[in-house]
């Protein structure tokens, strides 16, 4: 409990300094937000029918916005000697990452459950909705973090570069823009190991009604997930952080 | 039972790649004690110190800080360490009073108390009309002494400071010397390293020269000054030059240094060589013109003992 309240003060903190940082809302924010229009403009869809994309894309890059750049921006401030001098477990500090940039992710999907229901779309499973949104950000959040433990690189620039070979393909095979039902088997195949696809999946059952997988599956498998990356994140990094101090 | 020691360390070894930065080293500091840690650039001092507050693993030996070893129970021992590091490391982008917000949280101390400790301490450090405004925008200074507010926020044990005082000047340093002595006083250990011989000499109860990762002595300031045999010294000035080469020629005179207008002569019989230099300033129809017997300083220790290893 006691080392929980760290981890929110670490949270508070990384909220503070991160979230100012021009490179969190380009990749956070606007990626998303052009990735969509350029999808949407020229073809015959109805937006309506995107919303579930759009939330799932924006729930997927803003909680991984600056997870990977923390670990690498405080070892080359010296600050991460400074977490590590004080009395607070390795997963303290991990957790605190973890929390900012969830709350950041659940903070910024409410715009498009917001911009659907302007346009009309009905959240027919708002549970699903609020729980699918929670696992998913806290997930794609330990996701973030994962990501810059290895290489060990103190270049918040380069490990930011790294994340996204890793994050712009996963949205493609995700379901974000075609519905897994309508992918070849194939492309069903891949998409079952990307995380965000269980989650544009419990999206499209709470705005639409239906979706491929049940959604019992779609909850196991983020939770799968969450626990998988937390606990890699956790241990990969505390391997590779000598390197950095 | 044993008295329990604020810090007890024993082969202690730290390898970066083929460099032996910390080799063996062993010592011990009691409760209350002001230890300093003295050793020239690249001795080992700050790995040493990274050690013992739990920020790098040795790769052999035991550390204990107030009966806690920092290896398996770290957490316990950080609760009760200040930590002030070689490099500033407050949080560039947060205002003092966010960064002291921060550490106390870290330390788990309630958010009241929290806040009344650092009123107290930015005030102390004459940092409190800057509180609001973000780190980035301090002095060398001003960085070092919110370091310091940062370290006693959680009113630690035991103080480790790397190099607290370097590059700062008269004023800032004397104010941070006098809190880390006030606190001193207060019960407080203080771990304390510096490459400033008369720092060491002037402020600690016990030092440890370390050089090369090793340690060469560990003692109070008087009496390493006084162990050290064949570094008594003399300083003699003439009424005119004198060439050094000339004095050493003097019987007993080991070793002859030219400071300034004066020459420093090593000697091991004051009594004798002063004789000699009598003679030896009647014979070159030379007058002294003033003649000062010397006990070793802690920089002569120093040096020799760093020579030495
Ligand atoms: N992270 C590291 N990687 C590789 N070598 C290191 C590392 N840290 C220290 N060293 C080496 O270990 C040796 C001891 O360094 P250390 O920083 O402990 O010296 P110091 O006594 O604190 O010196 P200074 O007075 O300059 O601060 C040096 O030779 C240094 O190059
Ligand atoms: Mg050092």
């Amino acid at each position: 409990m006691n080392q929980f309240k760290r981890s929110l003060a670490i949270a508070e903190k990384n909220i503070r300094i991160y979230y100012y940082k021009g490179p969190v809302i380009i990749f956070g924010v606007l990626i998303p937000l052009f990735l969509f229009l350029s999808f949407y403009i020229g073809r015959n869809i109805p937006i309506k029918a995107l919303i579930p994309g759009l939330l799932g894309m924006t729930t997927f890059f803003t909680s991984t916005s600056v997870g990977p750049a923390i670990v690498p921006w405080e070892a080359r401030a010296k600050t991460l000697e400074r977490l590590i001098s004080s009395p607070v477990s390795i997963w303290t500090i991990f957790l605190g990452d973890v929390i900012s940039s969830f709350l950041f992710g659940i903070l910024v999907s409410t715009i498009p459950v917001f911009v659907g229901l302007l346009l009309g779309v009905k959240v027919l499973n708002p549970f699903t909705l609020i729980f699918g949104v929670v696992l998913a950000a806290f997930c794609f959040a330990s996701f973030s973090v994962l990501l810059s433990s290895y290489p060990p690189s103190n270049v918040p620039a380069s490990s930011m570069m790294l994340s996204s070979l890793v994050k712009f393909p996963l949205i493609f095979v995700s379901g974000v823009f075609i519905p897994i039902k309508n992918l070849p088997l194939i492309g069903k195949i891949v998409s079952s190991v990307s995380p965000l696809t269980y989650f544009t999946e419990l999206a499209r059952y709470s705005l639409q009604g239906s979706c491929f997988f049940p959604v019992e599956i779609d909850f196991l498998a983020l939770m799968f997930f969450n626990v998988l990356f937390f606990v890699a994140a956790v241990k990969i990094h505390e391997r590779t952080l000598p390197q950095r101090l | 039972m044993k008295k329990e020691k604020a810090v007890e360390v024993s082969s202690l070894t730290k390898c970066f790649g083929e460099l032996v930065a910390v080799d063996h080293v062993k010592f011990e500091v009691e409760k209350g004690e002001f230890f300093g840690f003295l050793g020239p650039n690249g001795a080992g001092k700050t790995t040493t110190i990274r050690i013992l507050t739990g920020v790098i693993k040795p790769d052999e030996g035991n550390v204990q800080v107030l009966g806690y070893d920092v290896l398996e129970n770290s957490i316990e021992a950080k609760q009760l360490m200040g930590v002030v590091p070689e490099m500033a490391n407050a949080y560039l982008d947060l205002s003092a009073w966010n960064n002291l917000m921060l550490v106390g949280a870290l330390y788990g101390v309630p958010k009241e108390l929290r806040k009344e400790r650092a009123s107290k301490l930015l005030k102390e450090f004459k940092l409190y009309e800057r509180r609001n405004c973000l780190v980035k925008g301090f002095s060398k200074g001003m960085k070092q002494k919110l370091l310091l507010c940062m370290a006693l926020i959680n009113e630690p044990e035991i103080l480790f400071l790397d190099e607290p005082t370097s590059g700062l000047d008269v004023e800032s340093r004397r104010l941070i010397i006098e809190v880390i002595q006030k606190l001193n006083k207060e019960g407080k250990t203080v771990f304390l390293t510096t490459h400033n011989i008369e720092e060491a000499n002037q402020l600690c109860d016990r030092v440890a020269i370390i050089n090369r990762g090793r340690i060469a002595a560990v003692d109070r300031p008087e009496k390493l000054r006084l162990k050290s045999s064949g570094l008594q010294s003399i300083e003699v000035s003439f009424d005119r030059k004198v060439d050094v080469e000339e004095v050493l020629e003097i019987e007993g005179v080991n070793k002859a240094r030219k400071m300034g207008d004066k020459i420093k002569i090593y000697i091991d019989d004051p009594d004798a060589a002063i004789n000699e230099l009598v003679d030896f300033a009647r014979s070159k129809k030379l007058k002294i013109v003033s003649l000062n017997t010397l006990a070793p300083s802690l920089e002569d220790v120093f040096l020799k003992l760093i020579k030495e290893n």
